[in-house]
């Protein structure tokens, strides 16, 4: 009897390396420095950012160039709720992210308004709001933005070492959490829904999709991980300004880059992509805007003649993938 | 002896996405000859007119038109030859007016009879409406608009593609009723229908495909009407 | 009286951001495209004016008769080599394609010139004021913009409805096929459009390197302007973009009379408005 199966051996190679891969950077405190550490927190950061991205653009086919504005709505959220309402930093990081899932409905409902290439300049829009908004807030820093307090950071654990260690596992932790969760949503029914609307969104509406409902839901969703991520990423940067927090070549030409040359519309793309950009940048970095300048000539490159992305190239090669997502028929051999 | 053929398709495979529409399609078509291609709902007649205008391609097999291979050529480089198609559905521009369409038809500048005037002549009833939206014409004046735009190219070679589609029998019957003045000064003519009778009133020579093949070939006047229904239907 | 000052100002600089506008709207209108390098392009020019001054000892708008026409021909260049490959049905490749270009444009001006702001002097016309009132005065440069603008804008919609150019443009902007049945080569077409679009980005760099101090990080928000322009006049419609970027001109000088901070605030939450009470803008036009 033919069956519809989802794993196949090379997923099943590739969940075996995810695990190990999460046992041995669960360890990395032990057996790597404080730089390797920070540099680990950066990538797991950016890994979470571009696959919430890509889940966005690659899957649900909103194209943002604006989810810096979530990045420091979770970063100006850690520093409010610390700050003024004296919360932990960590409830702080988890409490961005339904704040800034809630934030997130109403500028939906509003830029939905929006088709295409003009919906991704509204999200740049709301972004540049978020950031005067920032600004004109003096008790945050206003225009010129605030650091941390000692008695804050002091909170999380008596120690730096021991808080170093506590904000690498908190990234650790939200990235696995962030990427299970997309993961999980892909494998359901809805993500059956969205790798439709991603192959072609007329026949997927055709064939009684709520198109609209499903990227709302997900437009949503990821400004609930980006407002918690963006948190984090400003707990390790203990200083936050409107400037750095709405930082479009930060928080979304990075990520864009990433995705782009990883491999859109596919789960392990960003991870891939993520790795490339922090290699390019350990090697390049003292080239500053030139280093800018390549990537951006190197994702026009990639779009044009590697649309997929490099993962992607491999996976359309090979039949290759690191998570079981997709499903495939197997058919009974005739005798 | 060389080949005097006008159009010469040879053996062409055609494909409209991954589904194959044609299969080793031969046509010819001679100087101020009239074609007519017949056949049913799906049997490959727009997609041959479309690998003739250049919007598709063949995969394999070759396309003459006055013995130049124009087999890859891009549909404007096709007009520019001198072949033009009048697509199905009519498909006006419906940003312009009746008259900016028959001009946009003519802005290859290429030489010849037609010009804005002779086809006010042909179609009195395009000139009445010349400035209005070309959607806010009936089925029958749009179609004559279309007809015109092709002419305004002043092809060599007219593709016509289900001109009769969708329009009332008198309509039908006087726009063909038409068609001889346009064939005059050695004008050729490809007409492809699913209704075979005005078809093969105005046609010399008739193709009929069945299933991407041509199932029934030759003289209108020699053919019987059971033998053209049978290639038609397959049967 | 104040505040008629206040919103004649907001009217002039309304001019320049329907420049802005315009190039953005009249590619989308005939190919679909959204240029992300728009607002990057606009400062592209700005500098080329730069250079223009700096090496022939010229005024300003002595240096549009260079500027435009190199401008048109990089827009030629780059649809006609780059932009007219992403052209498809896919919205992603031509989106990152140009953001990507955004981003080297930046930098590489970055490269180039540095971080610093730059102005452009464009002599004793600066200076100059005309009467209008007993109490109102306005500047020559700002009249001589808005005017250009209008110009402009004029220009374009007699191009797209007098002129065979125009008519391929419309023509190509409804069917690209049948467009092509017509003898049109749209590869040319596009890059026709582009060429023009980038003219006019040439024509507003040099007027907003007047205007203003510029550097290469200024390009976005020029975007950013154009594009609330754009929608709040109507998609579609040459003369409501015109109508858009004097209503964001005359809510960022009325947001700045308020506080100077709230300047560009103030053109944000018209534009957030009008697209939460009427997304089709002011003047949409119907499409026929």
């Amino acid at each position: 009897m033919s069956r519809v199966e989802r794993a196949t051996r090379s997923s099943r190679i590739g969940v075996a390396l995810v695990t190990a891969a999460l046992v041995v950077l669960a360890l990395a405190p032990f057996w790597g420095d404080r730089q390797t550490l920070r540099l680990l927190a950066e990538m797991l950061t950016f890994v979470a950012l571009a696959s919430l991205w890509n889940l966005l653009a690659g899957y649900a086919g909103l194209v943002s160039v604006g989810q810096q504005a979530f990045v420091g709505l979770g970063g100006y959220l850690l520093f409010a709720l610390a700050i003024l309402f004296e919360v932990h930093p960590i409830a702080a990081i988890l409490m961005a992210g339904p704040i800034g899932a809630l934030v997130a409905v109403p500028i939906a409902l509003l830029i939905f308004r929006l088709r295409g290439a003009y919906f991704a300049i509204g999200t740049w829009v709301v972004a540049e709001v978020f950031r005067l908004l920032a600004s004109q807030i003096s008790v945050l820093g206003g225009g010129s933005g605030i650091s941390l307090p000692a008695a804050v950071v002091v909170a999380m654990a008596p120690n730096r070492q021991m808080r170093e260690f506590e904000i690498y596992w908190l990234a650790l932790a939200l990235t696995a959490i962030v990427l299970g969760a997309i993961v999980i949503l892909l494998r359901s029914r809805h993500g059956l829904a969205l790798t439709a609307i991603r192959d072609n969104e007329q026949a997927a509406q055709s064939n009684g999709i709520d198109v609209w409902r499903i990227k709302f839901i997900v437009y949503v969703l990821t400004a609930f991980g980006t407002s918690m991520i963006g948190a984090l990423i400003f707990l390790q940067k203990l200083r936050i300004s409107p400037d750095t927090a709405f930082s479009v070549n930060d928080w979304t030409a990075f990520v864009i880059f990433i995705t782009v040359i990883g491999g859109i519309g596919r789960i392990e793309g960003p991870i891939i992509g993520t790795i490339i950009f922090f290699v390019l940048r350990q090697t390049l970095a003292e080239l500053g805007s030139l280093y800018l300048l390549m990537m951006g000539a190197v994702a026009i490159v990639v779009m044009l003649w590697a649309p997929r992305g490099l993962w992607g190239i491999f996976a359309e090669r090979l039949g290759w993938q690191a998570m079981p997502l997709r499903r495939h028929l197997m058919l009974e051999k005739k005798p | 002896m060389p080949d005097a053929s006008l159009l010469k398709v040879k053996g062409i495979d055609a494909f409209y996405g991954d589904f194959q529409a044609l299969f080793d399609v031969s046509l010819s078509v001679e100087v101020g000859q009239i074609v007519a291609v017949i056949g049913a709902n799906g049997a490959g007649k727009s997609t041959l007119l479309k690998s003739i205008a250049g919007l598709t391609h063949p995969h394999c097999g070759e396309i003459l038109f006055d013995g130049t291979r124009i087999t890859d050529a891009p549909a404007f480089d096709v007009l520019n030859r001198g072949i033009a198609l009048v697509p199905e559905g009519r498909r006006l521009f419906p940003s312009l007016s009746v008259e900016e369409n028959l001009l946009i038809g003519g802005q290859s500048r290429r030489p010849g009879p037609w010009t804005l005037a002779r086809v006010y002549e042909l179609f009195p009833v395009l000139a009445e409406r010349r400035r209005v939206p070309a959607p806010a014409l009936s089925g029958g004046q749009q179609q004559m608009a279309a007809i015109g735009r092709a002419l305004m190219s002043n092809p060599r070679l007219l593709l016509c593609d289900e001109i009769s589609l969708g329009l009332a029998p008198i309509v039908v019957r006087e726009i063909y009723s038409r068609l001889p003045h346009v064939v005059t000064e050695g004008l050729s003519l490809i007409i492809v229908e699913q209704d075979m009778m005005q078809a093969l009133r105005a046609a010399s020579h008739v193709y009929c495909l069945q299933e991407g093949r041509v199932a029934l070939e030759g003289p209108t006047h020699a053919l019987t009407r059971e033998a053209i229904s049978a290639a038609y239907f397959g049967v | 009286m104040q505040w008629f000052n206040v919103v004649l100002q907001g009217v002039l600089i309304g001019g320049l951001y329907a420049m802005f506008a315009a190039g953005l709207s009249l590619i989308f209108g005939v190919m679909r495209l959204v240029n992300i390098a728009h607002g990057d392009l606009i400062v592209l020019a700005a500098y080329i004016s730069l250079m223009v001054t700096q090496a022939l000892g010229v005024d300003p708008l002595t240096s549009l008769l260079f500027v435009v026409p190199v401008m048109a021909l990089i827009g030629y260049a780059l649809q006609r080599g780059l932009l007219n490959r992403t052209l498809g049905d896919d919205l992603l490749p031509p989106l990152l394609v140009t953001f990507g270009l955004s981003i080297i444009i930046q930098n590489g001006l970055l490269e180039l010139f540095t971080a610093d702001s730059r102005r452009l002097q464009a002599g004793p016309i600066e200076i100059q004021t005309f009467q209008l009132t007993p109490s109102v005065w306005v500047g020559a440069l700002p009249l001589i913009q808005f005017a250009v603008a209008v110009a402009v804008i004029a220009g374009l919609q007699a191009l797209f409805y007098k002129t065979t150019l125009g008519r391929a443009f419309r023509a190509t902007s409804d069917d690209q096929s049948v467009a092509q049945l017509m003898g049109l080569d749209t590869r040319h077409v596009f890059a026709m459009a582009m060429a023009l679009s980038l003219a006019i980005v040439g024509i507003a760099g040099v007027f907003l390197a007047i205007r203003t101090n510029f550097d290469p990080a200024i390009g976005p928000a020029r975007l950013i302007f154009g594009f609330e322009a754009v929608i709040i006049g109507g998609l579609g419609s040459m003369w409501g973009t015109l109508a858009g970027g004097i209503i964001l001109g005359i809510s960022q000088a009325i947001g700045a009379q308020i506080d100077p901070g709230l300047q560009l605030l103030a053109g944000h939450i018209v534009f957030l408005a009008i697209l939460a009470v009427r997304p089709q803008g002011l003047f949409p036009k119907v499409s026929g």
